[in-house]
């Protein structure tokens, strides 16, 4: 059907309109967001010269670079777990606990985590205050349902007869996981890890329940910006990130369309 | 047996702690606090039971929740959330749908292309995706500027702050929620069902909706639980472009807890917002579980 | 339109089909009478899938013309073709009982639906499948799937029967028994029928013709018995069953063999041509025998190599002894008779090989 090619279109420039606009008015002289007076770059200037903004940003690299391997590492055992090792006492729990992050409103998400850091802290001690520590367990507690669900495809998408061969050949379960199974799943695992970072660098709500004083993570000090109306050095950290994004995602989406060009012409047969 | 079991064991026994106490022990203290009245302290909110000299004393009430009730405010709150979400999952069904398909008729490597198009916004910051729209549906805004440069309208119209804003912010930033698992499932179809509905003598339209609609049923369903449950709850949405007097709970919850810093109630909020989730949750669970072909 | 003056039920005309400069399909013509099951048989990638998908309308020819019934068909879209099909996985739909399945296209028909009741129930009757009228495809075994499929296909009463590899999804036990089947089926209903296959006894046991196809042409045309005895190419006579090929050939009406001993003398029933070609010997039209003297035609000495003892007959391979041909293997098929052989072969057994005249076909080599 030819009309849905066009309806597609039309959906892309619906995603990417306010996009590009945000991008344009970035390089604006104005601080008005709606007129045009001259091409500028001020507003970088000014981002780069704004401390909190650049103590917030590398607090939210840091958070979100530590929660994607831990997210990772969570949700592969629990990927593993689902699929590999068959029925197990408290499985329904086990799921249900894997996939309702997924779904949950952030608002519930975080303030149950603030009640709980606060309960916990009156209670045993620990976490004695809330920060990027809090922050981080947060992060990982949502991370790991969509990092399970990228992984938990792959591996059922898995031919298990080649785990089953090298078993056959004297490999110990230990070592088809790590030698076998973990290759394989590669891929997986660094969607999942890009994911987790994005989610957590992206995450407002839940990070401004359980952060503490003095730990601001970026989307919060942006908040904190846009909630007053519109500002250009917004527009400007904006364009960073679309342009950074932009750039990864099509130096990744080219470079596997060589590797699968490339693997083509390696197995003759296949096409 | 024994030594297989407790591999087992040791394999599972960490995200399942993980998630244990951070994910479903919070509910047991948000569930408790609920009963808590508030005051000021650190923490501002009072125990529930009190236990001295071997003596069991029950402090906690449902004052917070007979709150939620008298106050209609609560009650138009959640009514507002359930509709404001209900019809933008609709809408974004209907926005979604047609890109799915188109990028699963696509060859590749165009189809990997549209499809990383489709989900680009969505790495980008959701904060700063909605925030876009702020520029372009002021008063003084873009969409303003032009439709009144082409004649279209003579005075601006009132879009920011508007049921229409928090619609159009829904489907924008879930759309890729609602594209991913139409699409995934459109492209696990058989092609020759579709061709076979041809050869049998159906016209394209008929063949959608009596072969491909049907087919691919739980993809849309799957989509619409991950944009209707997390929209009911949403905060930034309402309050980037809703007004001021738009109610959605996400946002009157998150002013009940920073803004007049009264913990239990915001706490019996979501509860009640969860005991309205929970059916939602439970089927999106077990459909997100045969989706994954996880045993059940 | 009258029947009478409409000779076939499918002309194809110079039907050509190009994907990215490649010729899928290239320049085929083909007549196919009313009633009859005809075969497109070819290796994978040979355009017999293609064909048959521009049959039915899922891919438009870059040249040429379809005509069904008289009527050319090329400007009709799949759903107003009188063609149905039956694809190769079924494509039964998963959400629908056998019973929907089959109304499928009757409701698209817009028939009333006491009338497509009773056809539903008639075909059903058809392929002995009325207990699961009430099924799901995904509660059906194989071999009721197919029924199921035929079932709906023949439901629209089709000027045309399509079926691609009809036997792909079944295990081999089951094909057998669902060849003679389905043709029976297909007979009884009297529906032209065009079926894609790359088995060549599939295809002999249930067509009347068939074709055989290479690179997107055909190759040849004609009854199972003349294909298997007369094959007219190098590559049809090694598509279906086996054969041994000798190079020769053929001077001022003399043939020369220079891989066979001894003159080599060929039936009358062969093509009158000159220059290079092949002796070709069907391995159960060679007799062997034990150690004696030649023949002066038609025949060749050599040594036992290999035996493969096939249960209805034994398949001996045969070197060539010292002269024209040496050291060429031979296959020859040893039919089993009695349960106690009388005449067994060891290996390296000295053995003669004879033929008759009318068992040597000579096929010309134009051909690579």
């Amino acid at each position: 059907m030819k009309i849905t090619r066009y309806l597609l279109l039309a959906g892309l420039v619906f995603l990417y309109f306010p996009l590009l606009v945000l991008v344009i008015y970035s390089f604006n002289e104005s601080r008005l967001v709606t007129i045009w007076t001259e091409f500028s770059v001020k507003w970088y200037l000014e981002l780069l010269e704004d401390r909190q903004l650049m103590d917030a940003f590398f607090l939210s690299l840091q958070i979100a670079c530590s929660t994607a391997f831990m997210s990772v590492l969570l949700g592969t055992i629990a990927a593993y777990v689902l699929v590999k090792l068959g029925r197990f006492p408290g499985q329904t729990l086990f799921s249900s606990m894997i996939i309702a992050p997924l779904v949950m409103p952030e608002v519930i998400t975080g303030l149950s985590l603030l009640l709980l850091f606060v309960g916990l802290g009156n209670w045993l001690g620990w976490p004695a205050s809330r920060g990027a520590m809090t922050i981080w367990i947060a992060h990982v507690t949502f991370s790991v349902a969509f990092v399970t669900i990228v992984i938990t495809s792959r591996l059922r998408e898995m031919d298990s007869s080649l785990e089953e061969a090298a078993m056959d050949l004297g490999a110990t379960p230990l070592k088809v996981f790590f030698v076998i199974t973990l290759p394989l799943i590669s891929p997986a695992l660094i969607s999942g890890w890009l994911l987790a970072f994005t989610l957590s660098l992206d995450d407002l709500v839940i990070a401004s329940f359980v952060s503490g004083p003095g730990s601001s993570t970026l989307p919060m000090v942006i908040y904190s910006s846009v909630r007053l109306g519109v500002s250009p050095k917004i527009n400007a950290l904006a364009t960073i990130f679309v342009g950074l994004i932009l750039v990864g995602s099509f130096v990744f989406w080219w470079s596997m369309q060589r590797w699968a060009r490339y693997s083509a012409a390696k197995t003759p047969g296949q096409q | 047996m024994k030594g297989v079991f407790a591999h087992k064991f040791w394999v599972v026994v960490w995200p399942y702690i993980w998630m244990l106490v951070f994910f479903a022990l919070p509910f047991g203290f948000i569930l408790k606090i609920s009963l808590a009245e508030s005051m000021i302290a650190m923490p501002p909110y009072s125990d529930i039971w009190s236990w001295s000299d071997g003596h069991f004393t029950w402090l906690g009430s449902f004052d917070n929740y007979r709150f939620l009730l008298e106050d209609d405010l609560y009650y138009l709150a959640y009514f507002n959330s359930l509709r404001l979400a209900a019809v933008s999952t609709v809408l974004c069904l209907f926005v979604a749908y047609p890109m799915a398909y188109g990028i699963s008729r696509m060859e590749e490597p165009y189809r990997s292309l549209f499809l990383l198009l489709v989900i680009l916004p969505s790495w980008t910051s959701f904060l700063i995706r909605i925030y876009a729209w702020i520029g372009l549906l002021k008063t003084n805004g873009l969409v303003n500027h032009f439709f009144m440069s082409v004649g279209l309208v003579d005075e601006p119209l009132t879009m920011l702050h508007s049921d229409f804003a928090i619609y159009l912010g829904i489907v924008y930033g879930y759309l890729p929620f609602m594209i991913l698992p139409i699409y995934a499932n459109l492209m696990k179809l058989d092609h020759s069902l579709i061709e076979a509905g041809y050869d049998l003598g159906a016209r394209p339209w008929k063949v959608f909706l009596t072969i491909i609609l049907p087919l691919s049923m739980s993809g849309v369903v799957a989509g619409c639980f991950l944009v209707f449950i997390p929209a009911v709850g949403e905060f930034i949405i309402p309050e980037l472009l809703g007004g001021p007097d738009t109610l959605m709970i996400g946002k009157v919850l998150w002013q009940e807890f920073f803004v007049n810093r009264d913990w239990p109630v915001a706490s019996a909020i979501a509860v009640v917002m969860l005991t309205f989730l929970i059916i939602p949750i439970y089927f999106y669970r077990r459909l997100e579980m045969k989706q994954l072909g996880v045993g059940e | 339109m009258n029947d009478a003056e409409v000779q076939y039920a499918v002309e194809v005309v110079n039907l050509s089909k190009h994907f990215d400069d490649v010729a899928a399909v290239d320049q085929v013509d083909l007549k196919i009478n009313k009633g009859e099951i005809f075969a497109l048989l070819g290796g994978s990638g040979c355009g017999k899938t293609t064909l048959l998908r521009m049959l039915a309308g899922f891919e438009k020819p870059s040249l040429g013309d379809i005509k069904i019934n008289g009527v050319s068909v090329l400007n009709s879209p799949p759903y107003q073709r009188p063609v149905n099909m039956m694809f190769q996985s079924y494509a039964l739909f998963p959400h629908m009982t056998v019973e929907q399945n089959i109304a499928f296209g009757l409701k698209q028909d817009k028939l009333p639906a006491a009338q497509i009741v009773a056809r539903v129930t008639e075909v059903l009757g058809l392929v002995q499948m009325e207990k699961f009228r009430s099924r799901k495809p995904a509660q059906l075994s194989g071999g009721q799937q197919q029924r199921v499929a035929l079932a709906r296909s023949l439901a629209k009463k089709p000027a045309l029967l399509l079926l691609d590899e009809p036997m792909g999804a079944l295990d081999k036990k089951l094909r057998m028994q669902m060849q003679l089947e389905l043709a029976n089926i297909i007979e009884s209903v009297g529906v032209t029928c065009v079926m894609v296959t790359h088995d060549q006894e599939e295809a002999m046991t249930m067509a009347d013709r068939i074709a055989i196809m290479d690179q997107g042409r055909i190759m040849q045309v004609g009854q199972p018995r003349e294909i298997y005895e007369f094959p007219n190419s190098k590559l049809t006579a090694e598509f279906i069953g086996s054969i041994n090929l000798f190079k020769a050939v053929v001077t001022g009406g003399e043939l020369t063999c220079a891989e066979l001993p001894g003159q080599v003398v060929a039936g009358e029933a062969n093509a009158v041509f000159e220059g290079p070609c092949y002796v070709a010997l069907r391995p159960e039209k060679i007799r062997l025998d034990a150690a004696r003297n030649l023949d002066a035609t038609n025949c060749a000495a050599g040594k036992v190599n290999d035996i493969a003892y096939l249960g209805s007959h034994n398949v001996i391979h045969v070197r060539l002894d010292a002269g024209a041909g040496q050291g060429k293997i031979v296959q020859v098929h040893v039919s089993n008779f009695a349960r106690h052989a009388t005449q067994t072969f060891d290996f390296e057994q000295p053995v003669v090989l004879s033929w008759d005249r009318d068992a040597v076909v000579l096929i010309k080599a134009d051909q690579p």
